[in-house]
């Protein structure tokens, strides 16, 4: 019975265990749930967004003590990019004390979690994904697309290209085809491409890739018969990977090629090297070791040995925004700690008004070590997306570098598909949008 | 001692031919139901039923409905995904394109749409067996794959493809709650396995085990393969079917096609092994066992292998837990091959004779 005798042991061993854990004190703790992927076809790039979101956490811990005394505690849980396992994860961390925002790091979570969040009160930081139609914050209450969506990506990189072309008429007759992820987070930027293929007059082709894109041979090979003028890549993961090395095998010109923001990143070009040179790709932000807040995180968590992930991942580019969307969420419950009582653990509801109260102007950005990675940004109750800017950089064989200034989408065309598009979403589930009151609370 | 039928006599063939004969077993299924009905619900959290509770429902359905399929019938079948997806769409077309349509018929149209689509796709059932069958239905699932993802119909033209159900309601109840959600799930799966329970014990039933077992034998004593398989295929789609709508209706909301790949046909194979070939109550073993595991995994592994020093991260309880069910399969096709059911039921006989030894 000595095998009896260990189970035995184990058993209390675990026990008392429990039991001591439960026993400390309850210390002020403010609980980020990280869904994230570590496995998959999406860890290239998952990775480092979720090693950028820990290790902002690490830092405000180490360098600040948190926010006005009360602690930044996390949990990550791991999606593999599957909805189903996104929802299972949400339901398992939403009930933790002190839950503050959810960052589902997927649009087919997104699309999942939207339905719940109105009833659980948590808000959803979807920073350059998610539902488009969702910065309509009077729609929406309680999802934030920060700094961008798949339209205003689209819009943006349409304008770049007409910009090169000398203007946007000279895109009237050209061939423009967008080769993209098949799947919500793929099909979101075609409404607006539409839209803009309608008003100046380009042919607009689609190819869908079968998820996770890993075979795009025969999509590259509808590109080479097709020979259209600019590629746009709505890929992510090993897919953009992919596509690279197949838009090389097949001979199309990289630097025809433009990514959207999440097409635009090391792992995606570190594997094919000089064969992307010249591709392009939207950047939200910037990238590098330079920024202040990157070299406190060096100092802070990365030297004392407190790392999530390897050295030379910080300052890439999926890192830095892992670290933004972390940043402007501890914002979110700063800004609400200055209405509801600073010192204190927020509830969802107040860490959703501070997301919708945000106003980081550059002199804050400078002040919390953002200078020149990013825009000023600043939500409102109608405006959940606060800034709409992106730059457009090219890989050079080596890394990337800025090939154009900082561009805007055109809220002319919009702001009326944002309009109908949030309309038509709640008349199909049956509510009314936010009565002017609301933006109170 | 406690399981002998000393006593019970039974005096007419309805007696006799009860699914639960003895008095113990009558007893042990009201309080199962008792718990299951009343208990849960009060006793309960939300995150348990959210999690556990209502995935392990609808799975167990599903993995009814497989093994209806693959272990009554010995027709392998890789598609079970598909006709998840079929069930899912169809009743979500018939939910949202017919207005005020109630919430169960739309469930049980979509089964039957479900129905359909199995009985076309178990057609090749008739001229293959074995892995070329599974190849077969493998296909169905990579058409279901595409026909969800390409023709803008199934999703009401959605522009994202991602399509979603709110306000779901029966009688008049409203089916928000995770309590109402369970009942509804729980109900469906009663009354639907007491009729498959009476399918595979009635004539029908041995007709599918003898094709099993022989199909060449079973040709030869009289028994239509045609009829045998395609009812199979029929009976086992429409199952998967409404276990595919609830699974998106009730669990999950919100879903896209990426909801049923090949990932949830291999999940539903693998309860039916580990649960029990051939056996109702092993479908309810092996749902529990894929549904409970990566939870369990989950918050005891990094606990675990914090004892010895270890610090384990997310990334490595999911490759542990691919590696756990890959070794589990194995070791229950050499050891057990017929699963945990049979396990039960060894256990059962013991405890007929129990406390003596034989």
């Amino acid at each position: 019975m000595r095998s009896g005798k260990l189970v035995l042991a184990l058993a209390t061993i675990a026990m008392s265990a429990s039991v001591v854990t439960s026993a400390v004190a309850q210390t002020k703790e403010q609980f980020f749930p990280l869904l994230s992927y570590r496995t998959g076809p999406y860890a290239p790039n998952g990775v480092p967004w979720a090693n950028g979101k820990q290790d902002y956490l690490k830092l405000i811990n180490a360098r600040d003590g948190g926010v006005n005394g009360v602690k930044m505690t996390y949990e990550e849980c791991e999606t593999g990019y599957a909805t189903d396992r996104g929802v299972e994860c949400y339901e398992r961390l939403k009930s933790r004390p002190g839950v503050a925002v959810f960052d589902p790091q997927a649009t087919g979570i997104t699309f999942a979690l939207t339905e719940k969040v109105p009833t659980d009160k948590i808000p959803l930081i979807t920073l350059g994904y998610g539902l488009s139609v969702s910065q309509d914050g009077q729609a929406f209450k309680w999802n934030f697309p920060l700094m961008g969506s798949y339209w205003t990506g689209a819009d943006i990189l349409i304008q770049h290209i007409g910009k090169k072309e000398g203007g946007l008429d000279k895109l009237k007759g050209k061939k423009i085809t967008l080769v993209y992820h098949d799947s919500p987070f793929g099909k979101e930027p075609i409404p607006l491409l539409q839209e803009r293929a309608k008003m100046h007059g380009f042919d607009l082709q689609m190819i869908p890739v079968t998820a996770p894109g890993v075979d795009q041979k025969s999509a590259w090979l509808q590109v080479r018969q097709s020979r259209p003028d600019f590629v746009l890549l709505w890929g992510w993961g090993v897919m953009n990977s992919t596509a690279l090395k197949e838009a090389q095998a097949t001979g199309y010109p990289r630097d025809k090629m433009y990514g959207v923001w999440w097409a635009g990143a090391e792992p995606d070009v570190k594997d094919v090297g000089e064969g992307a040179k010249g591709y392009n790709a939207l950047a939200l932000n910037t990238s590098g070791k330079e920024p202040k807040v990157i070299q406190d995180i060096m100092k802070y968590v990365h030297d004392k040995g407190q790392g999530t992930g390897p050295k030379d991942e910080v300052g890439q580019v999926l890192y830095t925004r892992g670290v933004i969307i972390q940043m402007l969420s501890i914002e979110a419950v700063r800004r609400a700690q200055e209405r509801f009582g600073k010192g204190k653990v927020m509830t969802g509801e107040q860490v959703r008004w501070g997301m919708e109260n945000l106003a980081l102007d550059q002199k804050r950005l400078d002040a919390l070590g953002f200078s020149g990675i990013m825009r000023p940004l600043s939500t409102s109750c109608a405006d959940h997306m606060g800034s709409s800017w992106a730059r457009v950089q090219t890989w050079d064989g080596k890394k990337w570098a800025f090939s154009s200034d900082f561009i805007q989408a055109d809220d002319q065309i919009l702001k009326p598909m944002v309009k109908s598009g949030a309309d038509k979403y709640l008349a199909d589930k049956k509510m009314t949008r936010r009565p002017p009151a609301d933006c109170q609370s | 001692m406690f399981y002998r039928e000393n006593g019970q006599f039974k005096t007419n063939y309805r007696d006799d031919q009860q699914i639960f004969p003895i008095l113990q077993d009558r007893i042990a299924i009201g309080l199962l139901l008792a718990v299951a009905f009343v208990a849960v619900p009060m006793l309960a959290s939300d995150y348990l039923f959210r999690a556990i509770l209502i995935p392990f429902v609808i799975m167990s359905l599903a993995a009814l409905g497989v093994n209806i399929l693959v272990g009554y019938c010995g027709q392998i079948s890789l598609g079970s995904g598909a006709f998840m997806a079929v069930g899912a769409y169809s009743a979500y077309n018939i939910f949202e394109r017919i207005p005020g349509m109630p919430l169960i018929p739309a469930l049980i149209l979509g089964g039957l749409c479900a129905t359909a689509f199995g009985i076309l796709f178990g057609l090749p059932s008739l001229r293959v067996k074995g892995l070329y069958l599974a190849v077969a239905t493998l296909a169905a699932q990579f058409f279901s794959d595409w026909m969800f993802l390409r023709i803008k119909w199934f999703t009401l033209d959605a522009p994202s493809g991602s399509v979603s159900v709110s306000n779901l309601q029966v009688f008049g109840l409203p089916i928000e709650s995770a309590v109402s959600r369970y009942l509804l799930c729980l109900t469906l799966l009663l009354v639907i396995g007491v009729m498959a329970k009476n399918l595979v014990r009635g004539a029908i039933g041995r007709e599918w085990m003898a094709i099993r077992d022989m199909d060449v034998a079973a040709a030869v004593i009289g028994i239509r393969p045609m009829y045998a398989k395609l009812s199979a295929f029929a009976v086992s789609s429409f199952i998967i079917g409404v276990a595919g709508g609830l699974w998106a209706f009730i669990y999950l909301g919100a879903w896209e096609p990426a909801a049923f790949s090949s990932d949830q046909s291999f999940r539903l194979l693998f309860m039916v092994i580990i649960g029990g070939l051939g056996s109702i109550m092993g479908s309810f073993f092996g749902a529990a066992f894929i549904v409970v595991l990566p939870i369990a995994l989950n918050q005891f592994l990094p606990f675990f292998a914090g004892l010895f020093g270890v610090e384990i991260s997310t990334a490595g309880v999911s490759h542990a837990e691919l590696m756990i069910f890959g070794g589990l399969i194995v070791w229950f096709l050499i050891v057990e091959p017929h699963g945990l059911a049979k396990l039960w039921s060894m256990g059962k006989q013991k405890l007929r004779l129990w406390p003596f030894p034989h």
